[in-house]
């Protein structure tokens, strides 16, 4: 944490020269790219640092396109951005492999050591820890993420060419066996008039790809009628905070993420008409929204409560150091300046990851409800997985792009994403109902499933690759 | 030879006729680049084949050129038919990369030995030597071609009931992984044999191992047993008076490998 501002504020300045000089020395070429990626995302991003740091793909020539500016910090601001993401063990340790770890560390990140997840109509809870209180994830502001990854794309500048404020405005796919005429690669036609050419282009240009749309791929995609508040909020009192609070209300789950010892970050899944109000109050009263969300009882059926205090004691005799014991969320003081925004909420997923010469990773091939923090998780483990089948492609003299190795992609990604995706969506609709059916069956399941420990490691274990 | 025109032009498509040699290049372009990678100190794995010159004799369409191209090797492909040569250059000179790395004629290895004496470091004849007429005058060639001490790759296929019945039978008439006709079952080699002319023309067989597709998959692995497809590596001997390049005759382990050489 020593002196950020100074070193920020030093890279900043060699990478707005690198990006000038860069420019020039695209448009002076008619070269065919190896790798072009499209969206400088958090995800486009990391594939773009994860390829320029394979030993396997060193003479490769990959760009990466852009539609924003450069974002790196010229020093750390010192109020927290609304934005953060929740960082699995298995994400954090992809990652320092190529080094953006440490940047991370360096910038702000806040691990936690417990979640604690409940339901507003019974009180039933679970919990989840590691032995020895590791940390079982980490909070980090978005900015933070993409600054760190700009800063380790920076030191890559002569492997890997990025081009800010770029706009594809057309891709032109070749045939799968092209005859003499036709190019047989992709086209990448720029609003400025350039046209590119490379064996494979990757899009990871979020939930509405073009990449996605212009090949024709299809997508299954719903929205949940739900919008996203967010905000950074200040605590009563400072605490050691490191424990991420969710609380599943009838009208959707409310999150409280540790930032810091005396800041956290809101995710209040609603209504559009109760996130409009939410914008709109004044700070005092969102405040008081906030604290009663997470300490109100007024969801709570005597006939629930009864029953799943009867199964919590039967479960207590059983197995007396199975339940943990259920700890009270800070209460929230104050709310930061300007952090209030809202985002809808959707499930997509693409039915094709890929095609011939085109491979889709992070929200361009599935976006997610944030309740289970998978998103950028989802995102990194796609950039891992192609860049095991790109580096050995690459070390057999394969074609990247190739459709041999990229269904191999496909194949491995799917088989992951598709239960995480069915199990988040079914935990939205399940804790989304008032009905006591439900309500009672999903408060024995879930202390239930609190007090197998084996279980929970199971599930720790699935969540945190 | 003149059977193989009807179909060049479809050299490329991975998932047409010739879907089984494009999957072989997972086992055979692996099986190349180790061995060549072992016997230089060079290890760029960016660009592990680098400097160094291949012969792809009986290069087709450039299916194995390509790959070997682009591991950074200088490949001259070569291939009697003037319909596979077309179809190789058109689709290596649409790479800018491979255009500079790759070159094809459409001739014989006995036609180029001459101007080619001592000049490659490898050859790789890949499912090429069970089309040969006169196998030992291949060998022959192969060896003046080659630098001292450098490598001949050879797949092929195995003399047996099994891999007529497989070979033939099976991939030709029945599942049509290759097209009829492809193969004359009395031009196999069983492996003992290609030891053999191997070994009293110059070389130092070092490597044997068997080949198994399996169809279903459209993949291939290697396998213990040689009796249908099979992968040989022979290095040429190096002259007696080069004391300095004794590396090759320390890695012979067996005594018929030794006794060859000398």
């Amino acid at each position: 944490m020593l002196f950020p501002a100074c070193r920020l504020a030093l890279h900043s300045v060699l990478g707005l020269n690198s990006s000038i000089l860069r420019r020039s020395l695209i448009s002076s070429s008619s070269t065919v790219y190896d790798v072009v990626i499209s969206g400088g995302g958090m995800v486009g991003t990391a594939m773009a640092c994860a390829l320029g740091s394979h030993p396997y793909l060193c003479h490769k020539k990959i760009l990466l396109l852009e539609a924003g500016q450069r974002k790196a910090y010229d020093y750390l601001p010192e109020q927290f951005s609304n934005r953060v993401s929740s960082i699995t063990p298995g994400s954090a340790t992809f990652l320092a492999s190529f080094g953006i770890w440490d940047h991370m560390c360096s910038m702000r990140i806040k691990p936690y050591k417990r979640m604690q997840v409940w339901d507003a109509c019974s009180d039933a809870i679970i919990t989840f820890d590691k032995e020895g209180l590791e940390d079982i994830g980490y909070i980090i502001e978005n900015d933070v993420i993409t600054a760190a990854l700009t800063k380790q794309l920076d030191t890559m500048s002569d492997r890997i060419d990025v081009l800010y404020r770029s706009r594809a405005i057309n891709y032109t796919w070749p045939g799968p066996h092209p005859d003499g005429g036709e190019s047989g690669w992709v086209q990448i036609q720029l609003a400025d008039g350039q046209k590119l050419h490379t064996r494979l282009l990757i899009g990871a240009d979020g939930q509405n790809s073009m990449v996605r749309s212009t090949a024709g791929m299809k997508t299954v995609q719903w929205n949940y009628n739900h919008v996203a508040v967010v905000a950074t909020l200040q605590l009563s009192e400072p605490t050691d905070n490191n424990v991420a609070w969710q609380r599943f209300l009838p009208t959707g789950p409310i999150a409280l993420l540790p930032l810091s010892d005396t800041c956290s970050s809101l995710v209040w899944s609603t209504s559009p008409e109760h996130a409009a109000e939410l914008l709109e109050v004044d700070d005092e009263t969102f405040v008081d929204a906030v604290n009663s969300a997470f300490w109100s009882s007024e969801h709570h059926s005597e006939f629930i409560s009864s029953a799943s205090s009867v199964l919590r004691s039967v479960l207590s005799l059983l197995m007396p150091s199975g339940t943990s014991a259920r700890q009270l969320p800070p209460s929230v003081s104050g709310v930061g300046k300007k952090s209030r925004a809202a985002f809808p909420l959707g499930l997509g997923h693409a039915t094709e990851y890929v095609r011939h010469r085109v491979a889709l990773i992070g929200d361009a091939a599935h976006r997610v409800h944030p309740l289970a923090g998978q998103g950028v998780n989802l995102g990194l483990a796609d950039v891992a997985s192609l860049l095991s089948h790109l580096s050995s492609a690459a070390f057999d003299g394969r074609d990247l792009g190739s459709t041999r190795h990229l269904l191999a992609y496909e194949t491995e990604r799917q088989r992951q994403n598709l239960p995480i995706m069915a199990a988040i969506d079914l935990l939205k609709r399940l804790y989304n109902t008032k009905q006591p059916p439900i309500v009672l069956l999903r408060t024995l399941g879930l202390q239930a499933t609190n007090a197998m420990t084996p279980l929970k490691e199971q599930i720790m274990a699935f969540a945190s690759k | 030879m003149k059977k193989f025109q009807a179909w060049s032009a479809k050299w490329w498509d991975e998932e047409g006729v010739y879907s089984a040699l494009h999957a072989m290049n997972d086992i055979r372009v692996p099986f190349v680049r180790d061995i060549l990678m072992s016997k230089s100190d060079h290890h760029d794995v960016g660009c592990p084949l680098s400097g160094v010159k291949i012969l792809d004799v009986g290069c087709g369409g450039g299916l194995l050129s390509e790959p070997l191209g682009r591991l950074g090797a200088a490949v001259t492909g070569i291939d009697p038919l003037e319909d596979n040569i077309r179809t190789a250059i058109l689709h290596k000179s649409e790479d800018p990369v491979l255009d500079k790395l790759i070159q094809y004629k459409p001739c014989t290895l006995e036609e180029i030995v001459e101007q080619n004496i001592e000049s490659f470091d490898a050859i790789v004849a890949s499912e090429v030597v069970e089309h040969v007429n006169d196998l030992e005058s291949f060998i022959q060639s192969s060896f003046q071609v080659l630098k001292p001490g450098g490598s001949l790759f050879i797949t092929t296929i195995n003399k047996t009931k099994i891999s007529y019945i497989l070979g033939i039978v099976l991939a030709e008439k029945i599942m049509s992984i290759v097209p009829e006709g492809t193969h004359d079952w009395d031009k196999f080699i069983p492996p003992e044999e290609l030891e053999r002319l191997l070994e009293s023309n110059g070389f130092v067989v070092d490597t044997l191992r068997g080949m198994l597709y399996n169809p279903l998959m459209g993949s291939w692995s290697w396998f213990d047993d040689t009796s249908v497809n099979y992968a040989v590596h022979a290095s040429k001997t190096v002259r007696q008076e080069q004391t300095s390049d004794i590396d090759f005759e320390k890695e012979q382990d067996s005594p018929k490998a030794a006794e060859a050489s000398t």
